[in-house]
């Protein structure tokens, strides 16, 4: 199915929108005149999203990647909302990053992250769906000369109500693709939904149970060769030389190449062979500069920027200086979180065939037009020479939407061995070394009160790592990463909940050698641990409920306020927990979402946790799917996590030093905690569903382990204290 | 060259003996269900079945599994009709990206084989797959359900 290539038309035409990326031309207007597009099977597209064949399927375009998140569900219920079809006919396919650059971007973005699937495009493929509708019925009312106001449509038929005549989308589309299609059709007002909001199955679950679903990692092509590929252990290494004599005539194996100046491949027949004959191929690096750096001396640069004079400000009010200096009485503490490995369970992989008039890449990626543009410039050749084919990904979280290395080493192979598809598949071991890691961070924060025992002052400076300067740095703010400041901003989509008289949130910025990437929460997964361990540091410091304490800086942050209510009220709060059970609270906004966690933990011998049960919040605005959305709290909470107890990648010689799940662990069953999610939509908005809760879950359980042991604990993991979780 | 025998056919594959069955299952018998996550037995997306027991396939050589019965995931439904776990997977919608679901529902069925009815705790000891979408609460309720089935 996935070697099917969609075919491509000279038309050119959009469903405009306002977020469709700048700097593009766009075309406002969709399809026009006389010639039909049609899809590869030769049904009629209707829209750039709808395509509608005669049995009645409806097949609906998503340009977004499915990488477990449920977007590919939840993004056909939006166009089939206002398309008004059959919901059981419908099937979904991905559009080609190349077809998009012919049609002048007619999905508009493919990058998915930044829980930005449904929020960022829920407009336009609304609309998509609407012109659509609005379409099919002129068809048919043109058929029936009849006007398009005595007819409507629902469940994939058009009716006409006065004469009682029907007739099905699969009968009309033909017709319906020839029409001028409207300006700008109305959508429906929330209260008319009946798809979205609605926890339908999704559509995808079938063949990830019977081996049947095909991810990159399972391409076969015929004369397909594998390659298996190390590159420079140290980030900014080189490579130096190889032995390749030494293993040419082992089994199977067909090329030694070299890829880039930093990284040597093995082609063999199958992957299996091309691995064992890497593991004995002779290397050489030249390791550079940064083999001299260590966990030990990143942390020594970031702890000189807790107090380093230069800072950039994201979030400030009054006079904080002036507060602490004035304050009856302080809170100090110093917090750190480390580098952190993305590890989805399908390792980086992508299949390249390269001729000097066409090359064609086959890669799980979030993001189809970032692997389209690292296409174009591993092989050279221009965007109507090359094309990207998406498939579903084993996981994501980050790591395969800003960042295609897989994807340029795989074109630089294939382009030695013109002609020849070779799919390139890293080992564990690979991926653990050459990830794009949740950058490190330090933070110290300074609490100030009045002789009342009232928060006067508060000051948070980061000290660590900015994503954007090592990835876009183009989207620098005359030096400043805004999005270090994630959840602490003074309003947005990351807007703080709390607000004090006088505010200082600044950042130290200290970049390392080690690459770092956008992690599952990407920059609120220390901010929450920082700031709600704070809180809490500082209610107790006061003698105050934990609660309480954080109610009386929210009344300006109604939302976030909610949020928090509603677990504090489903926990039972006010009430005791039962004999050994110990209590935490966490809030913050991210993504666009209001989110907040009670995690209810005892302790056993003083360092084995038991999560019993985390009650978890989210006010996303609307919800499309509820049943997937508590898969993505519930998920999320694994991912945090095992983030919190298990994981942390140190630099030795300028290299990682873990090496495969057995040095870098992952949460199990046995320690799931029950997770009792409140999916609460207040409406208005669109939030982000699949990172927000992530953030919560980790600064709710520390905060319950000193509710446990009177023990703060302010660095991650917890394995590193002692501490598992049983 | 080793003689295997999965799900129900005979299958001779030109490998080096020592050659993991996963690599041998995937490469050359052409079976691509069954995953790879770690190669060192950490992750459980590799499990299969042989001779019903639950088994992690890249760190079994293929010359172990000869003249055993091997089953994969392509060869747990009975024809058409999905196995008990399959469908509690779809019943309950288990899988996010469902990459390691292939080895989580081949442990759950050998997990089930022997244990008709497992307790949380057997579960608990049982299911040691890693998921790094974090499916593990679905995947507890989708035991419970199966073993009502
Ligand atoms: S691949 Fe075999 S256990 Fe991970
Ligand atoms: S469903 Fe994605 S790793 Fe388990």
């Amino acid at each position: 199915m996935i070697t099917k290539i969609p075919k491509l038309t000279r038309r050119s035409f959009v469903i405009g929108s306002t977020a469709l990326g700048a700097g593009l031309a766009i075309g406002l207007k969709i399809p026009f005149g006389p010639s039909v597009v049609r899809a590869q099977d030769g049904s009629p597209e209707v829209t750039a999203w709808v395509v509608i064949r005669p049995d009645d399927t409806v097949v609906i375009r998503i340009a977004r990647s499915e990488m477990g998140q449920g977007t590919l569900t939840g993004l056909a219920q939006m166009v089939a909302e206002e398309l008004e079809c059959d919901w059981s006919k419908v099937k979904t396919e991905y559009p080609t990053p190349g077809q998009s650059v012919k049609r002048k971007r007619a999905w508009g973005d493919f990058s998915t992250g930044g829980s930005r699937g449904i929020r960022d495009s829920h407009q336009y493929v609304r609309e998509g769906g609407a012109t659509a509708r609005i379409m099919l019925i002129q068809a048919a009312a043109n058929a029936w000369n009849v006007p398009t106001s005595e007819c409507s449509a629902a469940n994939s038929v058009i009716t006409h109500k006065p004469s009682g005549r029907k007739t099905t989308y699969g009968k009309v589309a033909e017709a319906a693709a020839k029409l001028t299609p409207p300006e700008k059709p109305a959508l429906k007002d929330p209260t008319e939904w009946k798809l979205i909001g609605k926890s339908v199955k999704r559509l995808d679950t079938m063949d990830k149970l019977t081996g049947a679903q095909v991810y990159g990692f399972d391409l076969k092509f015929p004369g397909m060769l594998n390659a298996a590929i190390k590159d420079c252990p140290v980030f900014g290494g080189k490579l130096k030389s190889y032995e390749a004599a030494k293993v040419t005539s082992m089994p199977g194996v067909r090329h030694v190449v070299t890829v880039g100046d930093s990284a040597v491949a093995v082609v063999a027949d199958t992957w299996w062979q091309a691995k064992t004959a890497l593991d004995a191929l002779p290397i050489v690096w030249d390791e550079g500069e940064n083999a001299k750096v260590s966990s030990d001396s990143i942390a020594a640069m970031l702890k000189e920027g807790l107090d380093a004079d230069q800072a950039f400000v994201a979030n400030q009010n009054g006079d904080v200086k002036q507060a602490i200096a004035g304050a009856a009485k302080k809170v100090e503490a110093v917090y750190a979180y480390p580098f952190q490995n993305h590890a989805p369970m399908e390792p980086m992989n992508a299949t390249a065939k390269y001729t000097p008039d066409r090359c064609e890449v086959w890669v799980p990626t979030q993001n189809g037009e970032a692997a389209f543009a690292a296409t174009l410039a591993a092989s050279g050749l221009p965007a109507d020479k090359c094309e990207v084919y998406k498939l579903h990904l084993g996981g994501g979280f980050g790591r395969r939407g800003a960042f295609h290395d897989y994807v340029t080493q795989a074109v630089l192979i294939a382009k030695q061995i013109p002609g020849t598809p070779v799919k390139l598949l890293w080992t564990r071991e690979e991926d653990m070394l050459h990830g794009r890691y949740h950058p490190v961070m330090q933070c110290k924060l300074v609490g100030a009160f009045d002789s009342s025992n009232n928060l006067t002052g508060l000051h948070m400076r980061l000290s660590g790592q900015s994503i954007l300067t090592s990835v876009r740095p183009e989207a620098l703010q005359q030096g400043k990463d805004p999005l270090v400041f994630q959840g602490l901003n003074p309003s947005g989509d990351f807007g703080i909940g709390y607000s004090v008289p006088n505010l200082l949130i600044d950042h130290a910025m200290r970049n390392t050698h080690v690459p770092p990437g956008f992690w599952r929460g990407v920059n609120i997964n220390q901010n929450a641990i920082f700031l709600e361990c704070f809180m809490d540091e500082m209610a107790h410091a006061v003698g105050q409920d934990p609660l309480e304490f954080r109610r009386k800086l929210m009344t300006k942050h109604p939302k976030h306020l909610a949020a928090l209510n509603a677990v504090a009220d489903r926990a039972g709060w006010s009430k005791p927990a039962p004999q050994g059970v110990y209590r935490g609270l966490a809030q913050m906004m991210s993504f666009g979402s209001y989110v907040a966690a009670c995690a209810e933990i005892s302790v056993k011998d003083g360092d084995k946790i038991k999560i019993q049960r985390i009650v978890a919040a989210t006010d996303c605005g609307y919800a499309v799917n509820p049943a997937q959305i508590e898969r993505q709290i519930a998920g999320s909470f694994v991912y945090g996590l095992s983030g919190l107890f298990l994981q942390e990648c140190t630099v030795k010689d300028g290299h990682i030093e873990q090496t495969n799940f057995n040095n870098y662990d992952s949460m199990r069953i046995a320690q799931m905690p029950k997770v009792e999610s409140i999916v609460m939509p207040s409406g208005g908005f669109w939030g982000g569903v699949g990172e927000p809760t992530i953030c919560v879950a980790a600064p709710a359980v520390l905060n319950a382990y000193f509710a446990a042991t009177g023990k703060r604990i302010r660095t991650v993991p917890l394995k590193n204290h002692g501490i598992t979780l049983v | 060259m080793a003689r295997l025998t999965i799900n129900g056919k005979t299958h001779d594959v030109a490998v080096d003996p020592s050659t993991p069955l996963l690599w041998a299952i995937r490469e050359q018998v052409g079976l691509t269900g069954t995953k790879y996550g770690c190669g060192i037995a950490q992750c459980g997306a590799c499990t299969v079945h042989v001779d019903g027991a639950a088994v992690r396939s890249c760190v079994m050589p293929v010359a172990a599994a000869e003249g055993k019965k091997i089953t994969t995931i392509e060869g747990l439904a009975n024809g058409r009709a999905l196995h008990k776990v399959q469908k509690a997977w779809l019943d309950n919608e288990v899988p996010q990206c469902g990459y390691c679901q292939s080895g989580m529902i081949m442990a759950v069925a050998a997990l089930l084989r022997e244990k008709p009815k497992p307790t949380d705790a057997d579960i608990d000891a049982r299911v040691t797959n890693i998921c790094r979408c974090g499916t593990f609460q679905q995947v507890r309720e989708a035991i419970h359900a199966a073993a009502k089935a």
